[in-house]
């Protein structure tokens, strides 16, 4: 600014004006631009969902959830499907929550900062970027064959915890470090153990965000095919695995931990590349199935926040 | 002060304990495990379905994609006790089962026949002969057979798109061992899918287009798409399931497999699955799109069992243009 001329007033105020409107100008470009990529992303998303509205919906009925998958279109349904897809994330959240917690709770309040910590952090966060059939691979070798798991339910959870660690570890830590300093320091300056100040303070008030990273992983796994398709998920199936209740014997079974099964995605996939064209409509009414889910659990997890954060009072 | 409910610890970490051991102590229904080829899927799909529902649940069957390759690994591994197979089990997937201690039997099931399409609005193109198919797609017509002109002079100057199966696919083997005479020896410059539809979608919105791939997709979309006769020496044929059942629509029927494990056969419900499949498979094959054997071959496939006639009939090499009469007449081997 130090460059506008001095010599009159009338002509430096003109100046300023200028500079300011050609500023405003660059804003509303911006925000032009801005209202442009958001309305083609919506725009893309509403034309999808559209699609899938008009073609699925008609096809969606009570049948088409408790029916298992059929050659004939008419009668063929997702029962198999979305039951393996609940049971499978079933498991992945019981691994993935207390795995990827505490070990964003451990880097963040115990480690000492160092040279190994921080290597493990830069990997951390490299390994939610690596695909997700790579994880796939990993779990064959490890899981199906190495642990004996099998092409079973189990497997399958695990796979999807291994993938998703990396958003729950680093959510943990993003939500642990929005907490003041202060707040620890005074359950220190009152004789609090370091367990204690984890338990009473660090982890009730970092909730909120934790859950919201979980809850976004188990919709990122929701709809991963690669993955389980490679530890040799199925793709006609119907039956149910076995109940965990009834067994005389054991108060809870886990037989179903072990038994095949299909999810959603694969469901889908089947339908899509199949010969008669009345297949689509069933594929497009999965499809739709998934998106409700998928959206419920990310509404579930902004409720979680608003919810919880109005209770959180520093 | 908010606290972590201590309880919910404690109970999470003993269902976590148990999730670790996990006794098998119910008597859950026998399953048939099946996996391999998609060509064979919607086949082995059809019969399970009906069995399971005959047998009323007392015996549980799964069917899974991995291609007849992946579906040989675990076949051979013992991991599953049927293999479909669009094509015969090769040299190395014979040694791999020999050395794992897997015998077999093998069962053609049906006939499929690989379709040739043109667009339909496509006036000129009646029928080819294997030549001109093999002038367009062998690998050196790339960037040298580039509109319908260059196969043959009496064809309009029209650019010429081609469609065809993904390189994975048996689809691919099969019909570049026809038409061109080596497995996997193909042009590259073509639009690949190993989802049919994506093929399907292609010919029919491009005027030029040909391309390939299974029967049941053909007659899915018959409206949207022009079935080209194939002359294979003796007059053009066309891709009718009477042509494919009279052996005369050669050299692009074949037929397809199940491959049981001679292990398997043990358990009543294996051999239960097979005698279900043998005595329903003319009926399932024919509302599934496909092509029936003669009835004479399903019973051969059941005599082969009685008399223990293990192995295949191919020698682990793949043969072009063989009618069912000539594969049952020859003797298996493993």
């Amino acid at each position: 600014m130090t460059t506008l001329p001095l010599t009159s007033p009338a002509a430096d105020v003109d100046a300023i004006r200028r500079l300011i409107a050609r500023h405003k100008t660059w804003d509303w470009l911006f925000g032009l631009l801005g209202v442009f990529a958001l309305m083609f992303a919506m725009l893309v998303f509403a034309m999808l969902f559209g699609q899938m509205l008009k073609n699925g919906l008609p096809h969606l009925s009570w049948d088409f959830f408790t029916s298992f998958p059929s050659r004939r279109a008419a009668s063929a349904g997702i029962l198999s499907a979305w039951v393996g897809t609940v049971l499978v994330m079933l498991v992945t959240a019981l691994v993935a929550v207390p795995l990827g917690v505490g070990a964003g709770i451990y880097l963040e309040e115990y480690a000492p900062k160092n040279l190994l910590t921080d290597i493990i952090e830069i990997n951390v966060t490299n390994l939610a970027g690596v695909p997700s059939i790579i994880y796939g691979l990993l779990a064959l070798g490890l899981f199906v064959y190495q642990f004996g798991l099998g092409q079973s339910i189990a497997a399958a959870g695990l796979t999807l915890a291994l993938l998703i660690l990396p958003v729950v570890i680093v959510a943990t830590r993003e939500a642990i470090r929005t907490i003041p300093q202060n707040i620890r320091e005074g359950a220190y300056a009152c004789g609090a153990t370091k367990w204690q100040v984890v338990s009473h303070h660090v982890i009730p008030y970092s909730l909120p965000g934790i859950m919201t990273g979980v809850i976004i992983g188990l919709a990122r796994a929701i709809g991963e095919t690669a993955p389980i398709i490679t530890i040799g998920a199925l793709t006609f199936i119907a039956f149910l695995p076995p109940s965990p209740f009834g067994n005389p014997d054991q108060l809870i079974s886990f037989d179903w931990l072990t038994a095949p099964f299909t999810v959603m995605p694969i469901q889908m996939f089947n339908w899509i590349s199949r010969p008669e064209e009345a297949f689509q409509a069933n594929a497009a009414a999965a499809g739709l199935v998934l998106v409700v889910m998928t959206l419920s659990m990310n509404a579930v997890a902004i409720w979680i926040r608003y919810h919880f954060r109005k209770k959180i009072k520093w | 002060m908010n606290r972590l409910p201590g309880k919910t610890v404690f109970s999470s970490v003993t269902f976590l304990t148990a999730l670790c051991f996990t006794p098998s102590l119910l008597a859950a229904p026998p399953v048939v495990k099946v996996d391999g080829s998609s060509t064979v899927f919607p086949i082995t799909e059809a019969v399970a379905e009906e069995f399971q529902k005959a047998r009323k649940g007392a015996v549980n069957v799964t069917v899974g994609i991995s291609g007849t390759g992946g579906g040989f690994k675990k076949f051979c591994r013992g991991e599953t006790d049927l293999a479909n197979a669009s094509r015969p089990i090769s040299k190395k997937e014979m040694e791999e089962c020999a050395r794992r201690g897997v015998r077999y039997y093998e069962m053609p099931i049906a006939y499929d026949a690989l379709t040739v399409m043109v667009n339909p609005q496509n006036t000129f193109i009646k029928s080819m002969t294997a030549a001109e198919l093999k002038k367009i797609w062998e690998p050196a017509a790339q960037g040298k057979i580039n509109s319908w002109k260059d196969v043959n002079p009496a064809w309009p100057d029209q650019k010429i798109k081609l469609y065809g199966a993904g390189s994975d696919s048996g689809t691919f083997d099969y019909f570049t061992e026809a038409i061109v005479g080596k497995a996997k020896s193909s042009r590259g410059d073509f639009t690949a899918s190993e989802d049919d539809n994506v093929l399907v979608q292609g010919i029919s919105g491009d005027k030029g287009a040909l391309g390939y791939f299974g029967f049941a997709y053909y007659i899915e979309n018959q409206k949207k798409l022009k079935a080209v006769a194939i002359d294979g020496g003796k007059g053009p044929v066309a891709p009718t399931p009477e042509n494919v059942d009279n052996g005369t629509y050669q050299p692009l029927s074949r037929p397809i497999f199940i491959y049981v494990s001679e292990k398997s056969l043990d358990k009543p419900e294996i051999r239960d699955f097979i005698d279900f499949y043998m005595k329903n498979a003319p009926q399932l094959v024919k509302e599934v799109k496909y092509i029936p054997l003669p009835a004479k071959a399903y019973a051969g496939n059941l005599e082969h069992l009685a008399k223990k006639k293990l192995g295949t009939v191919f020698g682990g090499q793949n043969e072009v243009g063989l009618t069912i009469e000539q594969l049952m007449k020859r003797e298996a081997q493993l």
